[in-house]
């Protein structure tokens, strides 16, 4: 989904952002967030320089946005700021471009969405409760107790991978698959080089592949809930089997969508009650927060880090002159630490008042489709593991994905702690 | 203060009363009316504070502005009586007015 490849000079120290002149912060920079250096970054930014124009990077020239309202009101506003070309800093490629409703402008966006969305929506959702709570049951009965382990791969994973493949009626016993186009989407180092590029779509084209079988099977079978069926006997995007480029963009999407944001929600609720411990307390004190816990881990974590767009016209906005074409970040990881507008952002309260009014969805009309379906799945699973378990300790730091877009995890190691044993 | 009667999808009754120029989801927020998720906090950017206000308040209240048609089209099953409960203000005209809520919020 992001072609924003900045994995640039790693060796480098991060410098302190206060010892850099303003106009030269680049947030697209991916080892900000991979070191967990962006706090500060966009502190200041919202401080000093709010609305932000950063005149030179590697993907271009681009506007950041850094406060929670200013953020709400261009996410509001798709008629002057467009999703178009991308909803990634960088522009597509222009001989691989995967079109997508997410990165769509009305009318378009709104029948191919409307054709997905009853794969997650409160109907489907009460249906499928059951399936993730059994499934659920059986990841964390299956962990090994004592001993240490990747909760990434273990838990985080493997629930959202069984998931997906729900949401598709894909073939089980492949779904690995789906978790391995989700992260040759959205690794940066997939740009690095033209091999790299090559093997990303070949992959890619391997995708489409077989999801083109699918497809074909599933237009010849009665209706049922799962996206490709939905798509498929949808008379507004029936026919997507024929632009292959944009079946597979809009597969890409509902993928991505799907798995690295939930696998990163279920990280970070290890991360972060482990680095509050009194937090982790009151959890064990009194499950019934596990609700009002799940908003808040998705705040605190935003598992996406923005959304770009595209000024249509020449804008003022907070007194910056932003101009017709000009690139326009939404730091939703930003606006979710906003201090004036969320008291103690920088910490993870499980018991937060109004938890549930933070960003991490976006607003609009792109509003996340699948925030319910995500929610879902985080609660039963920390329901689920309230039943069995006592704590489950992070041994030690987390390592983080390289990129500035999705805020996620590669490893989290723990060790399970029994119940009746400390 | 006008009086105000939630309804939820299972049928419990919720009867409140509203502070004059609070809009209907301050209202249900404010009172623990269950049902209302308002993940935006009123400002007709998420539509989930839809409900349903039946004809016969209709003509009491104003007509949908364009953004809330746009948000509500996001919202399931979306009917003629649908509302965003942000974006309707409570007065005396409206005392004694019915809402129905839907069975979620998407």
């Amino acid at each position: 989904m992001t072609d924003a490849a900045t994995a640039m000079n790693a060796d480098d120290a991060i410098p302190d952002p206060y010892s850099i002149p303003l106009d030269q912060i680049r947030m697209n920079q991916s080892r900000l967030f991979q070191n967990n250096a962006h706090g500060e970054y966009f502190r200041r930014l919202r401080k000093e320089d709010p609305v932000h124009y950063c005149a030179e990077s590697e993907v271009g020239p681009f506007w950041s946005i850094t406060k929670f309202d200013d953020i709400v009101k261009i996410d509001s506003n798709h008629k002057q700021f467009s999703s178009e070309p991308a909803i990634s800093i960088g522009n597509p490629s222009e001989d691989f471009t995967t079109p997508m409703f997410i990165a769509m402008d009305p009318p378009k966006h709104d029948v191919q969405r409307k054709a997905a969305n009853p794969g997650v929506a409160p109907a489907r959702l009460a249906d499928l409760e059951g399936l993730i709570r059994e499934r659920a049951g059986k990841i964390l009965d299956g962990l090994p107790i004592g001993e240490e382990f990747n909760w990434v791969d273990r838990v985080s994973i493997e629930l959202t991978t069984q998931m997906l493949a729900t949401l598709f009626d894909f073939p089980f016993e492949d779904r690995h698959l789906l978790t391995q186009w989700s992260d040759v989407t959205t690794n940066v180092d997939m740009f690095v080089s033209e091999e790299k590029i090559q093997e990303r779509r070949a992959s890619l084209r391997e995708c489409l592949a077989y999801f083109t079988r699918l497809w074909h099977e599933r237009a010849d079978q009665p209706p049922k809930f799962d996206f490709i069926s939905l798509m498929a006997h949808n008379p507004d995007t029936k026919d997507m089997i024929n632009n292959p480029m944009e079946l597979l963009g809009n597969l890409i999407l509902l993928i991505v969508g799907g798995n690295d944001t939930t696998r990163n929600s279920i990280s970070a609720g290890i991360v972060g009650l482990n680095q509050n411990p009194q937090e982790y307390d009151k959890l064990l004190a009194d499950p019934t927060l596990i609700p009002n816990m799940v908003s808040e881990i998705i705040r605190w974590q935003t598992p996406l880090a923005y959304m770009r767009r595209t000024a249509k016209e020449d804008i003022e906005f907070q007194g910056k002159q932003i101009k017709k074409g000009d690139k326009v970040v939404m730091w939703y990881v930003s606006g979710n630490r906003d201090e004036t507008k969320i008291e103690n952002a920088d910490e993870l309260l499980i018991d937060r008042a109004r938890a549930r009014q933070h960003m991490s969805f976006g607003f609009g009309i792109h509003r996340c489709m699948g925030n319910r379906v995500g929610e879902m799945q985080v609660r039963i699973l920390w329901e689920e593991i309230l039943k069995r378990f006592e704590r489950i300790e992070m041994v030690r730091e987390p390592i983080r994905v390289n990129s500035s877009f999705v805020m996620g995890y590669s490893e989290v190691m723990v060790r399970i702690m029994p119940k009746d044993k400390h | 203060m006008p009086r105000v009667t939630f309804i939820e999808h299972d049928e419990t009754i919720h009867e409140i009363s509203a502070d004059n120029d609070a809009t209907l989801m301050e209202a249900a927020l404010d009172n623990l009316v269950p049902g209302i998720d308002a993940d935006c906090g009123g400002q007709c950017a998420c539509a989930t504070c839809h409900i349903f206000i039946n004809d016969e308040w209709a003509t009491k209240i104003p007509a949908r502005e364009e953004t809330e048609e746009t948000m509500l089209e996001l919202a399931e099953g979306v009917t003629e009586f649908s509302r965003l409960a942000c974006q309707i203000r409570v007065n005396d005209t409206l005392d004694g007015l019915t809402v129905q809520l839907p069975e979620a919020q998407h």
